[in-house]
């Protein structure tokens, strides 16, 4: 009997199938105030568990900061994220309804995550400008692009986020000329271009020096409220610097979670970490 | 699009396609009005000659579209100005009618040589000038697209590639020395008549293909520098310099290569279909891996990601190669090798570089003499 309940189950009218409808044509649903929930999960590799039965969630428009020591799954998450790593178990919502783990990593890009990476990679032969406008969203495919022309709001805003990365003086200039510190604002400027939700920067202070990261702390703090914006980083007083909130990962999971100064006085964070 | 706006900044093309005009005007009239006895006569010879330095060049230009703004480096480009050609080489076989050797009305005289009782069946419909021409670009550009979507989609780069398109090269080269494949196994074809009607031996005809030539160069080169001057364009480069960035920001590279990797297939089977009627024959040993080699010499000495450089390229080591293999037939090879070192060595830009160098030379010599009226 228990085999014709599930048959009746699954013939029910108003039975939606996932894998019937494409989870791009879903809108992004923050009325709940959180854009993003990672929810019990957990990955191996050959054994190792990197990420383990975390729990994660960040608010629409919030600046939020990742630490942790080296190997605490913060580059793993970030994967998971952005659909290079598949979770063994658990959950990744983006907004209330869009399954990330049902997506590829173009789809996720398109749909508004943004990652920029450690390394910074720009279009090193293009000039600064032509970055962004390459980066920019839009229609991709081969012809539309063949025939793509700029449109006088599209220059506008190149320009408006030329100016929110600072780097109105460099628009002509070929992007390998550019410093370290310059590549990294224009590659979150071309993050920027593609209208993300929620950005995920990956440790974009290495290698800079204290005014480049002064700069980068305003930047970062101008998104605030626009985009939500995750960063992950090692330099303790650039977290300081930018943060409101602030999660600590260690073994693959949440070990605190709060303001720069409670996370700082939690016993446990100070054993694993700060104490360091 | 306009003209201009494709055309803006390239200087070096624009004084290509000046030069290139002048040509196309200067010689016929050379050619023709001035009379034989004159110095300024310019021999049929060399104007079959010219016509054929042109059609190398536009097979370069379409090399140096995909290896200089798009960073594959195909080696096997000559496979598909071979298929080019051999369209047109079967036009111009059905043209021949009964004057053959064998006077049969229909086959080719290597047919009836291999008492072949009636033509197979991809023999049919050249005889009428616009399929063949048709079939110059559709057969080269549906090879690249079958190829290119196969390695492209398996994301196959870098020197894998280009090892696989010398195979493909090369497995053409094989297939088409054999008899059986029905082009004419390793004499290839030849003995061509006329064309569309004209003696191919007459001096206006071989003017008309010379024009036709420079025409295509003309229009191939335009429609090159508007693809690399459009926002795909910028995609391309942007892949060459950063293959997996641009992918991230949400361009489907395997399709932009697909795209201008089977366009430029087919701008080197028209380079082809004209190369034909002025040699006046195609044999399987233009699909020899060696060609699509020297091919890409031509561009990396003309200049990668000019495309005029490519013109430049093709043009003076063409003209090298008939000088060389005239005066020092054994030096030629040697020649050629040095040429590629020297310009490795020494002009990294090729050709085209040069003119930007001599003008950093120049200005910085400028900037280190010593300024008279700044001294006391």
């Amino acid at each position: 009997m228990k085999a014709v309940e599930q048959l009746r189950e699954s013939m029910r009218k108003d039975r939606q199938w996932s894998f019937m409808y494409s989870m791009l044509d879903v809108d992004l649903d923050v009325s709940q105030g959180v854009i993003l929930y990672l929810e019990d999960v957990s990955v191996s590799f050959d054994g190792f568990k990197a990420i383990n039965n975390l729990n994660f969630y960040v608010n629409a428009g919030e600046l939020r900061c990742v630490i942790g020591p080296n190997g605490a799954g913060k580059t793993t998450m970030m994967d998971i994220i952005t659909g290079k790593t598949r979770p063994d178990t658990g959950s990744a919502y983006f907004g209330r309804t869009i399954d990330l783990l049902r997506l590829s990593e173009p789809e996720i890009a398109a749909l508004g995550v943004g990652r920029k990476f450690q390394k910074p990679t720009v279009f090193e032969s293009h000039s600064v400008f032509e970055n962004l406008e390459l980066a920019m969203a839009g229609d991709k495919r081969v012809f539309p692009t063949l025939f793509a022309k700029l449109s006088g709001e599209q220059r506008d805003r190149i320009h408006e986020v030329l100016g929110i990365i600072g780097l109105q003086e460099q628009t002509r200039r070929e992007a390998g000329a550019l410093s370290h510190g310059q590549k990294q604002w224009l590659e979150i400027g071309m993050l920027l271009m593609q209208d993300p939700h929620l950005l995920l920067v990956d440790e974009p202070v290495a290698g800079m020096t204290h005014q480049e990261m002064d700069r980068t702390a305003e930047l970062l703090l101008s998104l605030e409220g626009k985009h939500s914006v995750v960063v992950v980083e090692h330099d303790m007083d650039f977290v300081r610097s930018i943060a409101k909130r602030v999660t600590v990962l260690h073994q693959g999971s949440v070990l605190a979670e709060g303001s720069m100064d409670e996370v700082q006085n939690d016993p446990r964070v100070v054993e694993v970490y700060l104490g360091e | 699009m306009g003209l201009d706006s494709v055309m803006k900044g390239d200087k070096g093309g624009q004084a290509m396609l000046a030069v290139l005009l002048v040509v196309a005007v200067v010689v016929p009239i050379l050619n023709l009005v001035v009379p034989e006895s004159s110095p300024w006569h310019v021999s049929t010879y060399t104007v079959t000659l010219l016509g054929k330095y042109l059609t190398y060049a536009l097979l370069a230009v379409a090399v140096d579209l995909v290896w200089g703004y798009l960073g594959i480096l195909s080696l096997g480009h000559a496979a598909f100005f071979g298929l080019g050609g051999y369209a047109m080489g079967m036009y111009l076989m059905r043209q021949i009618g009964d004057r053959g050797v064998y006077g049969h009305p229909v086959l080719p005289d290597f047919m009836v040589f291999l008492n072949w009782s009636e033509l197979p069946w991809f023999w049919h419909g050249f005889d009428l000038f616009w399929f063949a021409a048709l079939m110059a670009i559709l057969v080269p550009g549906a090879l690249a697209f079958v190829f290119g979507y196969l390695a492209f989609r398996s994301r196959v780069t870098g020197v894998y590639l280009s090892i696989m398109t010398q195979a493909l090269t090369y497995a053409l080269m094989l297939a088409f020395f054999r008899n059986e494949m029905g082009f004419g196994g390793n004499n290839g074809l030849t003995d061509f008549k006329d064309i569309l009607g004209f003696d191919l031996k007459s001096d206006a005809t071989r003017i008309g293909l010379f024009l036709a030539s420079a025409g295509a160069l003309a229009f191939g080169y335009l429609a090159c520098r508007w693809i690399v001057t459009s926002r795909l364009g910028r995609v391309a480069v942007a892949i060459r310099d950063a293959e997996a960035r641009t992918r991230f920001i949400g361009y489907r590279v395997d399709r932009v290569k697909l795209a201008i990797f089977t366009f430029s297939a087919m701008l080197a089977g028209v380079a082809g279909a004209l190369y034909v009627p002025q040699v006046g024959i195609i044999n399987p040993g233009e699909f020899s891996p060696l060609n699509s080699i020297e091919l890409v010499i031509w561009v990396a000495i003309g200049g990668r990601a000019t495309l005029y450089g490519a013109v430049i390229g093709a043009i003076l080591v063409n003209y090298g190669k008939t000088y060389f293999t005239g005066a020092f037939p054994e030096a030629w090879l040697f020649a050629l090798g040095a040429l590629f070192v020297i310009v490795t060595l020494f002009l990294p830009k090729g050709i085209a570089g040069l003119v930007g160098m001599i003008r950093t030379w120049r200005r910085s010599r400028s900037a280190s003499e010593p300024h008279p009226e700044v001294s006391p």
